[in-house]
């Protein structure tokens, strides 16, 4: 088990454990491919000519490719969100929430204070998505550590709270005034939208926000704070008797999901959307959660399972448009995904324990 | 503002609406309480309820009968507590994660299915739904007649299982092992109960009844399916049971605050009260984190919450 291994020890790399990890990740997801397969067999539709479509959709051209990877990225930032607080055993399933208060505030100040030169406004932004995300999380941190409030009911609740704010902001105070009734924020300036990287495409510069966050927290989990929040995942008890705050360090990461979970929401509104939608983010929190999992909580990991799944989504839209395949099926794999991989253990490993 | 809407007939109307609206977290909170009690929590009855909620229409829609739509709903719940039992009891993985993944797969797999039943349509199937049945005499009774004696049959059944299940938790053999599991799995085992077996019955008993609870919005209440349609209901029965701490005739009461918040929204924004709907949308929500919040601090969580049992391990 990765994520109670205590810290320090694996200084060299231990191939045989990533060759664990990999093959039973890719097993793992054969296995779901296959089980939704037979669901199409067994309703009369051609599980091949699905498939295909959903391959072509995430990787036929160039064009497909790179939305794949503009998928990849909110789901790789929500994934390392994730990952923290899953290290420390803090079982915040809440990102999805904490990406749209990211959103919210940070679309509040680029059409708030639009008169500040770009160079001051887009980093502001940012700081308002983070300070969004972290406080919404924060919520649940604080329940958790002083109250004892089970974090997962308090951040699946939250989830539907910040749906509701969304929505209520995009058709009431928020509302574009020219936008015909429609539930959705005007418009942030041309000038704050984030950069391109192949003109032509939606890839922009969130991308590289999201792989340079994966070195950030290559050396996070190096800092002693990483430390401290692995040994407090490892045991309560030990991490007490050790003389660390076990409640701060629930805060803590509960800040630094959120703040993390809020980075994406930015990143979909400044490189993507350009303004709050009510469907900003539907589905997205659950399928980090996924992602994280697969990955192993390792951040290079996370780059391929964000990746994988990334083209799972993009495929499976293109697959309900093109063969009439209806996008549940992803989310049946993701859900079957997740069992497996926690259970793998007790396929594969039974005998050599 | 204008208070003069509160009439009597508003009063009772508001009330009736809490029971109806309790009843699907009544029921999945009430099975809830048996296998926390037993030790596990299934943070999978989200996604346990919208199968059931599934299984209940295509049953009820396939064979015209609602009965055997309800059958379906059980039976379906049972099915995927097993997938939570083999998960916790049999595989012990982390139940947190586990159960987070099937509310996954049940929120997928129900639409897949449905989808692929019907395809996209632009009038949803439906089906009649249970019809009240008003009990004689008592349903005469002024204002208590209204909210108590004059609803479907699946609502009394859930109200029937309040003392039914406090019964079956306080006064048999079986209510006392899954107390026993619950508590201290060696003492259980060394008195030769077992354990796996008294867990994966108490999670068949709350499946049965998430199913059910599912099921109950699409052929007691709504007569239609649609995605995601439990909309957190899993995730309230769970905050209500820990609220209950852990006893079935305190678990209905929290299950009607959650119907009265779900009635009080509802009322004020067919009266258009001055307050935006996505606003009184949320208060469900947001009260159960505030009793959350205010219970929690109390609460005695079985000894062996989340912890899976293997024969002879030290703590």
């Amino acid at each position: 088990m990765t994520a109670i291994q205590l810290p320090g020890k694996a200084k060299q790399i231990n191939w045989k454990e990533i060759g664990y990890g990999v093959g039973s990740a890719v097993a793992s997801i054969l296995i779901a491919v296959l089980i939704g397969a037979l669901l199409l067999l067994g309703s009369g539709r051609n599980p091949l000519e699905a498939y295909q479509s959903l391959l072509y959709g995430a990787f036929g051209t160039l064009g497909r490719f790179t939305e794949t990877l503009v998928k990849a990225t909110p789901f790789l930032i929500m994934a390392i969100a994730v990952s923290v607080s899953f290290r420390c055993q803090v079982w915040n399933i809440g990102v999805e929430g904490q990406f749209m208060l990211g959103a919210i505030f940070s679309t509040w100040v680029a059409l708030t204070f639009v008169s500040l030169p770009p160079v001051i406004l887009v980093p502001l932004t940012m700081i308002a998505a983070i300070i969004g995300g972290a406080l919404w999380s924060g919520i649940a941190g604080a329940l958790k550590a002083y109250l004892n409030a089970n974090e997962v009911i308090t951040t699946s609740m939250l989830n539907y709270i910040a749906f509701y704010l969304v929505s209520f902001l995009v058709s009431g105070p928020m509302m574009d005034p020219e936008g015909y009734n429609f539930p959705q924020s005007k418009i942030i300036p041309d000038s704050l939208h984030l950069p391109r990287l192949i003109a032509g495409t939606r890839l922009n510069a969130a991308f590289l926000v999201a792989l340079a966050l994966v070195v950030v927290a290559l050396f996070f989990w190096r800092s002693t704070v990483g430390f401290r929040t692995k040994v407090v995942g490892a045991s309560r008890r030990v991490a007490h008797y050790a003389g660390l705050d076990v409640k701060r360090t629930f805060i803590l990461v509960s800040l630094i999901t959120g703040g993390l979970a809020g980075i994406a929401g930015w990143g979909e509104i400044f490189g993507i959307h350009f303004r709050l939608i009510e469907e900003i983010s539907r589905g997205m929190g659950s399928l980090a959660m996924v992602v994280a999992l697969l990955g192993e909580l390792n951040p290079i990991g996370m780059i391929v399972s964000s990746f994988l799944f990334a083209a799972l989504v993009v495929g499976g839209n293109a697959m309900e448009r093109s063969a009439g395949v209806p996008f549940a099926l992803v989310d049946v794999i993701q859900g079957i995904v997740i069992l497996l991989i926690l259970a793998r253990s007790y396929f594969f490993r039974r005998k050599s324990s | 503002m204008n208070l003069d809407f509160i009439t009597p007939v508003f009063i009772i109307g508001i009330l009736t609406a809490s029971i109806r609206l309790a009843t699907p977290i009544l029921l999945a909170a009430l099975g809830e309480v048996f296998t926390e009690r037993a030790g596990i929590l299934n943070l999978g009855l989200e996604g346990t309820m919208l199968m059931g909620a599934l299984a209940g229409f295509l049953g009820a829609y396939w064979t015209q009968n609602l009965w055997i739509g309800a059958l379906f709903s059980i039976v379906v719940g049972i099915l995927f507590a097993m997938l939570m039992g083999f998960m916790s009891v049999t595989a012990k993985v982390n139940q947190v994660v586990a159960g987070v993944g099937i509310t996954i797969l049940g929120g997928g797999l129900s639409t897949l299915l449905f989808r692929l039943a019907f395809g996209l349509r632009t009038v949803p199937p439906q089906i009649t739904i249970f019809q009240n049945l008003p009990i004689p005499l008592l349903s005469q009774i002024p204002v208590l007649g209204p909210i108590f004696f004059n609803h479907n049959i699946l609502v009394y059944l859930s109200l029937v299982l309040v003392p039914v299940m406090g019964l079956i938790l306080y006064r048999t053999r079986f209510g006392l092992a899954v107390r026993a599991v619950g508590e201290n799995p060696d003492a259980a085992d060394s008195r030769g109960i077992n354990v796996d077996r008294t867990r994966y019955l108490a999670l068949a008993i709350g499946g049965a009844l998430a199913g059910l609870g599912g099921g109950y919005l699409a052929i007691g209440n709504l007569g239609l399916f649609w995605t995601q349609m439990t909309a957190g209901r899993g995730f309230i029965a769970i905050a209500v049971v820990v609220f209950s701490r852990w006893d079935p005739s305190r678990s209905m009461l929290g299950a009607l605050l959650f119907g009265f918040a779900g009635a009080l929204q509802l009322t004020l924004q067919t009266l258009k009260a001055p307050i935006p709907s996505e606003l009184l949308l949320m208060l469900p929500y947001i009260i159960t984190i505030l009793v959350l919040v205010v219970i929690s601090r109390r609460a005695e969580f079985p000894a062996a919450y989340c912890v899976p049992y293997i024969r002879g391990q030290d703590k």
